[in-house]
This record gives structure tokens, C-alpha cells and sequence, in this order.
């Protein structure tokens, strides 16, 4: 059985955002690069059901549609433990892209377990999973907390409005996680990052389709007014204020 | 033509968020001048369907079949992109929840659809089609451009509010069409818990950081959440001490909420406790350190300690409830 993680390489969460002069862009400039948080678990949960799998699991690629920039986070991967990993060599414009790309990659080379995540931490598309599986035509789970192949069939626990589902899909299937699918990402050791040089990072040319949305422009929020003090003597004052000014209770 | 609105049902029951999708459709339905059509999956008796007449709504498809009472994201997304099809859509409207995130992506492909999550209001233009919507948690905003055809939307929640209408509705049978080979997705267990108040769906939220100090704190954020019909919310240290349960962390790691008011109390405002909140419309800072960096992103501030303040807050909150 193979597992294939996909990596959204994304600005660190600290990053403080920039738009271009004419807010046509997001300036990255100076961005610290990371792997999407959702996909740094989702990498570690596949280690994990890899190294207890007794040789059930026999290989963890990782696939990134990016241009070259990306491949510093792709090393990353390997460095924690991925055995290869592929690059599609464009620079996406939507989720459809992305999908569809991956998709085209993987008719050639299937995976029995794709995992991606609930969303990347940039543009928020939450879609690339579930796109993906409806161009492979298998099923989805979503909002996937908790992932296991131990006994004949792969059971994957989800998220629903006030609790959980464990639910069980045949194989070959897409996973899209969220929290608790691993506690903590794993950190590259030395070691690890002298072997990924070694590892095999495959660049493909993009064989799937074109995107169909794209960003015309972007913005900042509104500047915040600041914040109104309350008298912590009188904090009942503020109850009054969500009332009658904020109008929100 | 038609707008498309997938209205989801808990139990049989719709809740405000599905008649908010609703509004918004049919706003947009108006804007284009073509119908507005809900598309409903499982059993749902008549007197909720025809609520959706209130909102704009001039027909419903009711597809039943026994397997749906399990979310099956390839079924599902059969259904409703037939019925897109077969109603010449041009726009089909989700809620960026779970079953929205779960579906609507697949609904796209479907359509050969470009798909916009997470849209805040209603579409800036509509030849070309640009809708707004966050991107970085909130922390920026798009505005993003669907050049397909037919265009997959996901609405933001708690972002455009009702919109009363007058007028009826037919409701109709729906045949899907989907034989058993359809559905794969095979439940083992459901572990729900009743009557609380889903964090993802509360208009209003508490929440408690490390400020509070120890779990048996607690009582004073439970009453006040209680009182108002608040949920509860934590930050990740919290659930990480075991102090509150799992579900209820809340950032960049765990959920991410919108509610119309958020009360962090004795929360410091680390950016990454802020990515999962910041698009809350009031929040409220209750805080001892006058250099916490929440008072930034806070409409309202108490410096004050949880210890005091919180009482304050539950007679306020109690009076308030009493004169309502
Ligand atoms: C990759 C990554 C992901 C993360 N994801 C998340 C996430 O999803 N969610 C999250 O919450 N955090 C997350 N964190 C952790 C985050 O950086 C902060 O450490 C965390 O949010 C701090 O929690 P806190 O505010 O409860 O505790 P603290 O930072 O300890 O703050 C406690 C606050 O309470 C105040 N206080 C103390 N006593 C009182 C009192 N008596 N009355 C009133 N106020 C009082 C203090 O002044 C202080 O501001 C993440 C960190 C990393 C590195
Ligand atoms: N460019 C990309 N290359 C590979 N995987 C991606 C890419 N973009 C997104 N993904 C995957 O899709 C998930 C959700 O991303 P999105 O749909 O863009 O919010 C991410 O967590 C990744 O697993």
C-alpha cells in the first residue's frame, strides 16, 4: 500500500502581509516558506502508520504543484521522513488547477491513501481534496480526525456538528484532515536532513487542466477602531454596551 | 436558470444558517433575474420545507433514499450537481461548513466549475463574476473572479444575515437516480453530544485562556455562556492540559469560528489563537496585562482579572436576560 501526502507550501502563519502597489498580489518578499500546518500532520500521521504497518505501507510520496521556490518545503518533507516526492512544474492559479493536475499525475501512478488538508492557510480554498477525489472518481472523507489501516479495511474518524463519525471507505480513497489527525508535525533531525538530499524529487510537466477562477485583487481589513476600555468596577457596563451600541445581543 | 442552494438539514431540521443561505441565493437569484431553487437530501417533513418560502425560495427538490441519512461526499455531490444541471444553474450556493467543505468541491468538478469558499458577502459584479472573500484567516481579503459557466459558491457563515420574503413554494420529489453502488462511505460509530451548543454554529461565544488559571474556574464562563445561549470556546494550551475538552480549541491548530461576539477571557491574543477568531464580528478582551496584544484586535476591553470581572458580567448578563 502507498500513501501520497500533498504539500501546499504556504507563508509562515507569522507572516505579516504585504500587498503589491496596485494589491494586484500578495508581495512575497522575505516570506519564510513552511509546509500548510494540515499537511505537516497529515505527512506525520502517514509516518507513523508506516512505521507500525510492518512493511503493509511500502512507500509515503509527498507532491507539491509549485514552481521551483517550493522545493525547499518539499525537502523539508523528505527530511522528516518521506521516502520521494514529485513537483508539478507550474505556478497554480486556483484549487481547479491544483486538483486536476494532481489528478492527471496519479492516473499514471496510483495511490491507494491520498491525504491533503482541510485548507490552506493562504487563500483558504478548502477544495483541493475534495476536487481531487471527484477527478479520480473515489471517495472523500472530510474533516478527518483520526486515520488507521490496522485491521482489513482503513478506518478514519470525521468531524460533524457535535461530535465525531468513524466511517469506513474502500481503498483507493482521499482523506482531507484537520486537527487531531497528529499531535504534533515532526522535526527534521540532522540526519534526516543530510539523507532527503539524496531522495528522489521527480519534476513533472502539469498535463491536467487550466484553472477557472483567478484573483483580481486583494485587501486589508478595515483598520480596527480602538478598542473601547470598560471600567473592570463596572464590567456590567459591558453587557449594556453589546446591547444598545454593538447591537449584538 | 436557477440559483442552486444545497439547504442541509440536522435531524430533519433546518436552523437559521440554512435560511441565511437562502437570503443570500435569493438575492443573487434576483440580481440575475431566474429562480431560486433549494435542493434538500433525507427526510424533511413539509412544514420545515415551506419555511424556506420566507426566504426566498420558489421550489424545493426533496431527494430521499434511506442511505442518505450517512454523509456520502461522492453521493451527495451527485445529487446536487444533477439537479444543477438539470435546472440550468448558473450559480450554486453551500455553506462553508462541514458538509459544505465535504461537497461542494466535488459539486465543482462536477460542473466543470470554478468554486470560491468562504465568500463574505454578495458578488461585487456579476459579469464578470467576482466574489469577495478572506484568505489568510482573515488576516487579508480577495476578490476572486469565477470564469466557468456555471460558478460553486461556499458563504461564509454568520456573514449576510436573513432576509424575509413573501411567496410559496412546490416542493417536489426528487429521484436521484443513485443506485446502492453509489454510496461507499460505510458508518461504524457516531459519538454526538446532545443539547450543547456547536461551537461552529454559535452566534456567540466564551472563551477561556491560561489567564483563567485552573480548570474549576470555569463555573463563571459556563454560566455567562448559559445565560446569553453562548458556546464555549478555549485556547490551545487549555485543551492541551486537559483543562477543557478537544473540540473546544480554537486557532490556527484547531477551529476556526466567525460568531457575532467573542469574550476572551484571560487569553493574551497570540497571533495564532487570533487566526482562528479573527473574524468575529465584536470581540471582547478581559485581561490584568494592560501590553496583552488581544486589546488590539479587541472592539472592547477590561483590564481587570477574570476573578472579578467574570461575576460582574453573569448579574449584568442575568438583569439583562430578566428585562428582555
Ligand atoms: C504552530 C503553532 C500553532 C498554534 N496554534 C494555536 C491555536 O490553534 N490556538 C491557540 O490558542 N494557540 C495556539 N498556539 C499557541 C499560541 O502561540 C499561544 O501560546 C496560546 O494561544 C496562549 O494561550 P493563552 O492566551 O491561553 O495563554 P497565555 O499566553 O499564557 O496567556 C494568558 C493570559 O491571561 C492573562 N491573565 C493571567 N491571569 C489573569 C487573570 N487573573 N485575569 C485576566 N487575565 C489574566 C495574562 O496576562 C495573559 O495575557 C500555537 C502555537 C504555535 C507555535
Ligand atoms: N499547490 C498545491 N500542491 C499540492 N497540494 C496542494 C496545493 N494546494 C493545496 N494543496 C492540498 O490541498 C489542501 C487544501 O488546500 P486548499 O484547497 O487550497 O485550501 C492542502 O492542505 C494541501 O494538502
Amino acid at each position: 500500500m502507498k500513501i501520497l501526502v500533498c504539500l501546499s507550501n504556504v507563508p509562515d502563519t507569522t507572516t505579516k502581509i504585504k500587498l503589491s502597489g496596485d494589491k494586484s498580489a500578495v508581495d512575497m518578499t522575505g516570506v519564510q516558506w513552511v509546509i500548510n500546518p494540515w499537511d505537516e500532520l497529515a505527512l506525520t500521521r502517514a509516518l507513523d502508520l508506516k512505521e507500525k504497518s510492518g512493511g503493509k505501507i511500502e512507500k509515503i510520496t509527498v507532491i507539491t504543484v509549485g514552481e521551483s521556490y517550493t522545493e525547499p518545503t518539499i525537502r523539508k518533507a523528505l527530511a522528516v521522513g518521506a521516502d520521494d516526492a514529485v513537483r508539478i512544474n507550474m505556478m497554480p492559479t486556483d484549487d481547479y488547477e491544483v486538483a486536476s493536475n494532481i489528478a492527471a499525475y496519479l492516473k499514471d501512478n496510483p495511490y491507494e491513501i491520498v491525504l491533503s488538508g482541510i485548507e490552506s492557510s493562504d487563500y483558504n480554498g478548502s477544495a483541493v481534496g475534495g476536487m481531487l477525489a471527484e477527478f479520480l472518481k473515489v471517495p472523500s472523507v472530510s474533516s478527518v480526525s483520526f486515520l488507521d489501516i490496522e485491521g482489513e479495511e482503513p478506518i478514519l474518524k470525521r468531524e460533524i456538528p457535535g461530535g465525531t463519525e468513524t466511517v469506513k471507505v474502500p481503498v483507493p480513497f482521499v482523506a482531507i484532515v484537520q486537527k487531531g489527525i497528529a499531535l504534533d508535525p515532526r522535526i527534521p533531525a540532522m540526519r534526516g536532513i543530510m539523507m532527503a538530499r539524496k531522495k528522489p524529487l521527480t519534476v513533472v510537466e502539469p498535463t491536467g487542466e487550466s484553472a477557472k477562477s483567478t484573483f483580481i485583487e486583494f485587501g486589508m481589513p478595515q483598520p480596527k477602531a480602538k478598542v473601547k476600555m470598560i471600567d473592570p468596577e463596572n464590567a456590567g457596563e459591558l453587557i449594556t454596551l453589546l446591547h444598545e451600541e454593538a447591537k449584538i445581543i | 436558470m436557477s440559483v442552486i442552494v444545497y439547504t442541509e438539514n440536522w435531524d430533519g431540521k433546518f436552523k437559521k444558517s440554512s435560511y441565511e443561505l437562502v437570503s443570500y441565493a435569493h438575492a443573487i437569484a434576483t440580481e440575475l433575474g431566474v429562480e431560486t431553487i433549494a435542493v434538500s437530501i433525507g427526510q424533511v417533513a413539509d412544514d420545515q420545507l415551506n419555511v424556506l418560502a420566507n426566504y426566498g425560495a420558489t421550489k424545493v427538490l426533496c431527494a430521499i433514499n434511506e442511505k442518505f441519512t450517512v454523509l456520502d461526499n461522492a453521493a451527495y455531490a451527485s445529487v446536487i450537481a444533477r439537479a444543477a444541471k438539470a435546472n440550468n444553474a448558473s450559480v450554486v450556493v453551500f455553506a462553508n461548513n462541514f458538509t459544505g467543505k465535504a461537497v461542494a468541491p466535488r459539486v465543482a468538478v462536477k460542473l466543470e466549475a470554478g468554486m470560491a469558499n468562504s465568500v463574505t458577502a454578495l458578488p461585487i459584479s456579476f459579469d464578470p463574476f467576482v466574489v469577495p472573500k478572506n484568505i489568510s484567516n482573515g488576516k487579508a481579503n480577495g476578490k476572486q473572479q469565477i470564469n466557468s459557466e456555471i460558478k460553486v459558491i461556499s458563504l461564509a457563515q454568520n456573514s449576510f444575515g436573513l432576509k424575509e420574503n413573501e411567496g410559496t413554494l412546490t416542493i417536489e420529489a426528487y429521484d436521484a437516480e443513485l443506485d446502492d453502488s453509489k454510496f461507499s462511505t460505510q458508518l461504524v460509530e457516531k459519538n454526538t453530544v446532545s443539547g450543547k451548543i456547536i461551537l461552529t454554529d454559535a452566534e456567540l461565544v466564551v472563551s477561556g485562556g491560561r489567564g483563567m488559571k485552573s480548570p474549576d474556574n470555569w463555573g463563571p464562563i459556563e454560566e455567562l455562556a448559559s445565560i446569553l445561549g453562548a458556546g464555549i470556546a478555549c485556547s490551545r494550551p487549555v485543551a492541551d492540559e486537559g483543562w477543557r475538552p478537544h473540540s473546544e480549541h480554537v486557532g490556527q491548530t484547531g477551529k476556526v469560528i466567525a460568531p457575532n461576539l467573542y469574550i476572551a477571557c484571560g487569553i493574551s491574543g497570540a497571533i495564532q489563537h487570533l487566526a482562528g477568531v479573527n473574524s468575529s464580528k465584536v470581540m471582547v478582551a478581559i485581561n490584568t496585562d494592560p501590553e496583552a496584544p488581544f486589546f488590539e484586535a479587541a472592539d472592547y476591553g477590561i483590564l481587570g482579572d477574570v476573578k472579578t470581572v467574570l461575576p460582574q458580567l453573569v448579574e449584568a448578563a442575568k438583569k439583562f436576560k430578566a428585562h428582555q
